[in-house]
């Protein structure tokens, strides 16, 4: 085994190509230990996005040999071939310089897909009752945790070929405010994630269930938003 | 009705017809596989199927459930894969479901009459 | 890694990178993957089906004589195929009926592994009943 990675790491924007680095191998080393020396002793030049380096952020998020992950949380020795490691932005969005995307249409879909909480009370109100174990919140439970990182919407094969598709991430929020007892805006939500771009358009291929770091499922959350959705339509409430 | 009433139903049906298609499916099979022994002539196929309402009923559902089932994954396909624009895969998927209820109608007839 | 060019706000082509199959080496990916084609498949053969069955109207010889070409090797090797595919198809898209109307239970693993036990299982009663 060499002593010596040979990593290659995406420059440029969208219109760029693979620059490769030397880097030293040591033991527990991730990813991110590997981008953080190239652009420390090798290329000063090098973007990229990290935080907390302690996989809570999500901010660190890139494509190690092909796949979206969190450069934080992923071992060289798990992910490494041979002695090779390409590491890239992720897909699915713009590239502003190297290792860094533009996550603006992330999170506008996000917006699209009425993935904010609209409540009725106000604090001269009683507090609202939401039974914990009620299905409703064990549903919005299972996806609650999601931080925004875009692995899952970097992973989908539908965001990719439909530039409108909500994603994954907006869904999976839209869904955990749908079974929010206190939202007040289930209608106007429902209409939104069920339109051409929505709900509908996902194949279940489980890109985004597999990849997500938080193992989250994106994939029963649009599930259940396809069912709310034909049960409203049927009503002709859609 | 608004679009994502349209793309509710196209759903549903789609699922419906799924299930018909499930059922339909495995009878079919079966079917074939047993009567495929030992070889299959014209003569035979239209010994069973002719004059027989049981087989104009279940083959004819079978056709409707195609129909459907069918064009909605095409449209599909050529949104994603071909490019093709909402009004164009619809207008094809319509073009498809005739086509294959017509065909398929006719076939029906043409073992069953 | 390919690109693609998206329309962004206010018309301007934005272009992003895209995964390669390095990103769809799992599972339910595959099973997508068989879906699909098998549907485009079917889809292409159901046509033709209707057609040759639809040749009974020009009377049971019509018929036996596309019948009777169809005895080949090539065609029967045909037939064969898309009874697997069709297997597969029924076998994936109850999977989906599953994911999509019980409770949820994963990605339904065992169903894909049914799907290409399914396959392989219509295949091999086919085969024997047309050898048979």
């Amino acid at each position: 085994m060499s002593p010596n990675l040979r990593v290659s790491v995406w420059r440029g924007t969208t219109d760029g190509g693979f620059s490769t680095y030397e880097v030293p191998r040591q033991a527990s080393q991730t990813v991110l230990d590997v981008v953080t020396y190239i652009q420390r002793r090798l290329e000063p030049s090098l973007s990229y996005r990290f935080s907390c380096r302690v996989g809570m952020c999500g901010s660190c998020a890139m494509t190690v040999n092909g796949v979206a992950r969190w450069t934080c949380r992923t071992h060289v020795s798990k992910v490494v071939d041979g002695d090779s490691l390409e590491i890239a932005p992720l897909s699915n969005l713009p590239v502003i310089k190297d290792l860094a995307t533009d996550m603006g249409e992330f999170f506008d879909k996000w917006a699209r897909a009425k993935g904010r909480f609209r409540g009725a009370r106000t604090r001269h109100d009683a507090f609202a009752r939401v039974e914990p174990d009620s299905p409703e919140r064990a549903a919005a439970n299972a996806g609650i945790e999601c931080i925004g990182c875009a692995v899952c919407y970097a992973s989908c094969d539908v965001v990719a070929w439909r530039p409108d598709y909500l994603g994954p991430a907006a869904l999976n929020r839209a869904w955990t405010l749908v079974n929010d007892v206190r939202d007040t805006d289930q209608h106007d939500r429902l209409r939104a994630v069920a339109g051409d771009a929505g709900c509908h358009a996902c194949h279940t291929q489980g890109s985004c269930s597999e990849r997500c770091p938080k193992a989250i499922e994106p994939t029963a959350g649009i599930s259940g938003l396809k069912r709310m959705a034909a049960r409203r339509a049927m009503r002709g409430e859609l | 009705m608004s679009a994502a009433a349209t793309q509710a139903r196209l759903w549903y049906w789609q699922r419906i017809s799924a299930m018909m298609l499930a059922l339909f499916v495995v009878v079919h099979l079966a079917t074939i596989v047993y009567a495929v022994r030992g070889g299959l002539s014209g003569a035979e196929i239209l010994a069973r199927t002719q004059d027989n309402w049981w087989v104009a009923a279940f083959y004819g559902a079978f056709v409707i459930a195609c129909a459907v089932h069918v064009p909605i994954g095409l449209a599909r396909i050529a949104e994603e894969w071909l490019g093709w624009s909402g009004r164009a895969s619809n207008a094809g998927a319509v073009l498809i479901a005739l086509a294959l209820a017509v065909l398929g109608f006719r076939a029906v007839y043409a073992v069953v009459a | 890694m390919s690109e693609s060019a998206r329309i962004g706000a206010a018309g301007r082509r934005i272009a992003v990178r895209r995964n390669d199959s390095r990103a769809r080496r799992h599972p339910a990916w595959w099973a997508f993957l068989a879906h699909r084609v098998s549907g485009i498949a079917l889809a292409a053969f159901l046509p033709l089906h209707f057609w040759v069955l639809g040749q009974a109207l020009r009377g049971e010889a019509a018929l036996d004589s596309l019948l009777r070409f169809a005895d080949q090797l090539l065609f029967k090797f045909g037939e064969w195929g898309l009874v697997v595919l069709l297997a597969i198809h029924l076998t994936g898209g109850l999977r989906l009926l599953v994911i999509e109307f019980l409770p949820w239970s994963g990605l339904r693993k065992n169903w894909i592994a049914a799907t290409a036990g399914l396959g392989i299982a219509g295949g091999l009663a086919f085969a024997l009943a047309l050898i048979g």
